[in-house]
């Protein structure tokens, strides 16, 4: 172990001895739920802070190795930690009031956000199959526990079950993946994997690399791997479902775009193909599937699923101009997906009870006119309609399928995206066209009102000042991917 | 103010600060705040219309910053561009008017869609950057659904999503192929991209691309199905601002980059293009000679005028091309006078159909006068906007083919026929209705709609020139542009055709002064 190894892997140091401070201060103090939950932001405003450094410091343009190899810090790793920290962050924010609401408010809570986030970072700087597992399983368990957090709610139990042993599942086939590509490359280094992949293809290979992205594909719910998405979603606390969209999302995401881009680029073939199918279901059951949905959290679950197709279309081009695309595509989805989730919580009705049907936010604009704005910047934004945010990362994915000259992947690719727009304009309304049924009261909560308020902007036209930025840092996080190939 | 003044950037500025006003002011101030703004921006309207130079640089009043990375915020105009915002900034003063009674829900969030819709249809015809004109031409779709679904009448969630997703439906396969062409020509500039030359394979998918969009939003036969619902459930301003101005940019998509971008793929489709719309001057004519209902029989008589534009656009030579621009100028003058006529009767009535109306001439003269002189327009009687339209654009069309310029010809009578009967059954006869013959004539407030139009309807049919300086050299510009690629069709002058040698008083060597004069005539 060097100085090296403890310096690349500064974020991940900090927030596990915060983690594990915490959790102390948590067995001693467990009514302190509320202040544990703001106090985590500090070390993942650290963790941000060095992972900028490793982004944006010339010094670290090429990234560094850590352990031997296990651990790779880089302009990619760190535009991800980035997304997956700030998520946690909002989750840290957003979540008091609706634990303690509900009455599951544990001091815990935050710990099991900052494990999740130590093992999502792990799994975004992973460049060897053990750490890569290790990162996983990390973010998995946390997981599981946050899924069942409202212990006394059947449905946030039978989530927590439902995720873990379909996680457990997928975990399962990933190792098969892992183990039989081990075996047939004798190298579980993501860079001595490619060379070893180099030249015609095994049959036991390829059956690695088609199970390994498969067990990738259930963790970020990618159809036809999708179908646990919405219960859990539905079941799971709103803000722990929240985080599930979002930072997760990034970091599995993150990792599969390292695996293929690092471990697998000499047989783009292979893969390739299953990833355009793997978006182009992942659009289709995305949009079909929310069509009938009742509960606004379901129909979130879908259009996460949905909009992960768009993101594996940027995986899809196999090239850097591709990661960077799909970078700004997660970007502006986390904000989108959180904003979404932010404006269902704050649904209560005049008894203070989470309400999330469909029908009760009838008539939403006429008592609470600015929810249902921001809502509808969402929903917009989501849909991918002009000239919300949402439509830059869109246009960013197919600008790199068409440059890749995957056209038809584009174009059946973006005419399906018409078929989840209806289900977003179904959204919208009922928000404002149809008659108002009042359920919904006035919630005082200037926490969902000032974080939604701001992503609200980001996802508006407004966001497209940020475009040079985005474009600037998701460019040099994708100049670290398809060395070789792309 | 002088020339560096960013009068584009400020006509978007203007309503789109208006807008944000409006949601947060009270319903009277937001009716006060749209019309102040709305005037405003005529006046900067009228104030580029003198100030544009004819004759000048093809591009004036461009502006260009570097606001959002790649997409290049690049404004200017030409004189088409030029003539289309005059439409909207004229239009739009007269609709917020037209809603000043009607609409009493909601009224701030309402003059707010209103006003958005104008920055987007402004920001349509004066942008540079191919991505910025998506954008703002599809960013149109989400006040239009809005003030049809929450304004509208009993079927408006109905006619709000066939209207987006038709609309979207459309233009997502012109963003492929416009990435594509950025990608290919590594410029999103227009004026650039005017110039280059796509392979004659690759003109042929980025033709039938931005052709799905523009059908749609022209709309021809048989996309069109949307129109008459949306028309008719908006609200009587909603219906303006569809048929005014949002047609028009089919219209002007075609002109702006289907035929100069694209001229192979647009002489290879000319049949398609011409088939189309001899289909919809017929068709949606028929269709209309039997509607109950007054705005979807206007609604109709649009599918055939756009029809119309069509037509000419893809003559290829100058009469047909402006023919089809001052029809689309005088339709979409025409066409929101004939809603507001029909909205100021529904306003007293509350119903559409025509049979509860009747001798409307007897209580209302004022209203009937008016209502007769955009009938008129509408069918295109000389001394109104609409002949010339019509006349300069069928005169293109003739050129080409005979048999298309026939059959369309036979559309304007039809055309003729269903307006008039229209009027007769609204206007004349007796009053068989005794609440319909009770109705007030016009009040001030409606009278002021109606004259403004009424006096640009006589201009542009008494003194077109005004309409025309503008827009004849760029209209020229893409003659030549697609000229190279133009079919001989029946319509061209034959030099030395045995069948006609009879007529021919001189040798064979005169071909060419026949020809010549020839040529000079139909010029």
């Amino acid at each position: 172990m060097t100085e090296n190894d403890l310096f690349y892997t500064r974020p991940e140091l900090i927030l596990s001895f915060s983690g594990l401070l915490l959790l102390l201060l948590a067995a001693w103090r467990p009514n302190l739920g509320r202040q544990i939950c703001y106090i985590s932001i500090a070390p993942l405003i650290a963790a941000s802070y060095y992972a900028w450094i490793i982004m944006t410091n010339e010094a670290f343009e090429f990234g560094g190795d850590a352990f031997f190899g296990q651990y790779r810090a880089d302009g990619f790793s760190s535009f991800s930690k980035l997304l997956i920290y700030l998520a946690s962050a909002i989750t840290l924010l957003i979540a008091p009031r609706f634990l303690e609401k509900k009455g599951v408010m544990k001091a815990e809570f935050p710990v099991l956000i900052l494990f999740a986030a130590v093992g999502m970072g792990i799994m975004v700087s992973a460049v060897d199959l053990l750490s890569l597992y290790i990162g996983l399983e990390l973010n998995s368990l946390a997981a599981y526990v946050l899924a069942s957090f409202a212990r006394n709610d059947v449905k946030s139990s039978e989530a927590g079950l439902k995720y873990f042993i379909l996680g457990a599942l997928a975990s399962g086939i990933l190792l098969f993946g892992i183990s039989l590509v081990y075996g047939f490359t004798g190298s579980t280094s993501f860079l001595t994997i490619n060379s070893a992949l180099s030249g015609e293809l095994s049959m036991g290979a390829t059956f690695g690399i088609v199970f390994m992205l498969a067990g990738m594909a259930f963790k970020i719910s990618a159809a036809p791997f999708h179908m646990w998405t919405p219960d859990v979603y539905e079941g799971a606390p709103t803000p722990i479902t929240a985080f599930f969209a979002s930072a997760p999302k990034v970091a599995a995401t993150a990792l599969l775009v390292r695996i293929v881009g690092e471990a697998f680029t000499n047989q783009v073939d292979a893969w390739q193909q299953i990833i355009i199918i793997v978006a182009l279901m992942s659009i289709v059951v995305g949009a079909l599937g929310a069509i009938g949905q009742k509960s606004l959290k379901r129909l979130l679950a879908y259009s996460s699923i949905n909009n992960i197709g768009f993101i594996l279309i940027g995986l899809a081009a196999a090239s850097q101009i591709g990661v960077a695309a799909l970078l700004v595509y997660l970007a502006i989805y986390v904000a989108m997906t959180l904003g979404g989730f932010i404006c269902l919580m704050q649904l209560e009705d005049k008894d203070g009870n989470m309400r999330d049907n469909i029908d009760d936010i009838a008539g939403l604009s006429k008592h609470r006119p600015v929810l249902a704005a921001v809502f509808m910047i969402f929903m917009f934004s989501l849909a991918g309609i002009p000239p919300m945010f949402g439509f830059w990362g869109k246009l960013q994915v197919f600008q790199a399928a068409v440059a890749a000259d995957l056209l038809p992947l584009a174009v059946i690719g973006i005419v399906a995206s018409v078929i989840g727009a209806f289900y977003y304009l179904k959204v919208i309304k009922v928000m404002y066209f149809d008659k108002p049924v009042n359920v919904i009261g006035n919630i005082n909560s200037n926490m969902l009102v000032w974080i939604g308020g701001v992503l609200a902007l980001f996802v508006s036209p407004l966001g497209y000042l940020t475009i040079s930025i985005l474009s600037k840092w998701s460019a040099v996080a994708g100049t670290f991917l398809f060395v070789n190939g792309g | 103010m002088n020339a560096d003044f960013p009068i584009l950037s400020m006509m978007l500025a203007v309503p789109l600060a208006a807008a944000m006003l409006c949601l947060v002011a009270s319903a009277h101030s937001a009716r006060f705040l749209a019309l102040g703004a709305t005037l405003i921006n005529l006046l900067f309207g009228i104030w580029l219309w003198t100030q544009y130079e004819i004759g000048g640089a093809q591009w004036q009043f461009t502006e260009s910053a570097d606001l959002f990375g790649p997409i290049g915020w690049k404004l200017g105009i030409d004189g088409i561009s030029l003539m289309l915002i005059m439409l909207s900034v004229f239009l739009m003063p007269i609709c917020i008017g037209a809603s000043w009674r009607a609409i009493k829900e909601r009224v701030s969030e309402y003059m707010a869609a209103f006003l958005l819709m104008e920055v987007l249809m402004i920001g349509v015809f004066a942008a540079q950057d191919l991505m910025l004109f998506y954008i703002f031409f599809e960013a149109g779709l989400i006040p239009m659904y809005l003030i049809i679904g929450i304004w509208g009448g009993t079927n408006r969630i109905y006619a709000s999503y066939k209207f987006f997703l038709y609309t979207l439906l459309g233009s997502v396969l012109m963003l492929i192929a416009m990435i594509w062409m950025i990608q290919e020509a590594s410029t999103a500039d227009i004026p650039t991209l005017l110039q280059y030359d796509f392979s004659t394979e690759a003109q042929t998918w980025l033709w039938l691309a931005f052709f799905a969009s523009f059908a749609v939003k022209m709309p021809m036969w048989p996309v069109h199905t949307w129109l008459p619902d949306a028309h008719v459930q908006a609200p009587t301003a909603g219906s303006v601002i569809l048929a005014g101005v949002l047609l028009k940019m089919g219209g002007y998509g075609f002109l702006r980059f289907s035929m100069p971008m694209f001229p192979d793929a647009s002489a290879q489709f000319i049949w398609l293009i011409f088939g189309l719309s001899m289909v919809a001057v017929i068709y949606t004519s028929l269709v209309a000679l039997v509607q109950q209902d007054m705005k979807k029989l206007i609604a109709y008589s649009s599918v055939a005028h756009m029809a119309i534009v069509t037509v000419g656009l893809f003559t290829f030579n100058q009469q047909g091309l402006e023919g089809a621009i001052i029809v689309m100028l005088s339709h979409g003058l025409v066409s929101g006078a004939l809603f507001l006529c029909v909205g100021v009767i529904y306003d007293r009535l509350h119903t559409r159909e025509i049979d509860r109306y009747g001798g409307l001439s007897i209580n209302m003269p004022i209203y009937a006068t008016f209502f007769l002189l955009f009938t008129m327009a509408s069918i295109g009687l000389p001394g109104t906007s609409g002949f010339v339209g019509e006349f300069l654009a069928l005169t293109g069309v003739y050129k080409v083919s005979t048999w298309a310029a026939l059959i369309c010809t036979t559309g304007i009578i039809l055309g003729a026929g269903y307006m008039l009967y229209l009027y007769r059954r609204i206007a004349f006869g007796e009053q068989k209705n005794i609440d319909a013959a009770a109705m007030e004539d016009l009040d001030m407030r409606e009278f002021w709609l109606l004259a403004p139009i009424a006096a640009a309807v006589m201009w542009m049919g008494i003194y077109p020139e005004s309409f025309i300086a503008p827009i004849r050299d760029d209209v020229s510009k893409i003659v030549q542009r697609v000229e190279s690629a133009t079919p001989v069709l029946d319509g061209k002058f034959i030099a030395n055709d045995p069948s006609t040698a009879q007529y021919r008083t001189g040798g064979e060597g005169d071909s060419d002064t026949i020809e010549q004069e020839a040529s000079g005539n139909t010029q």
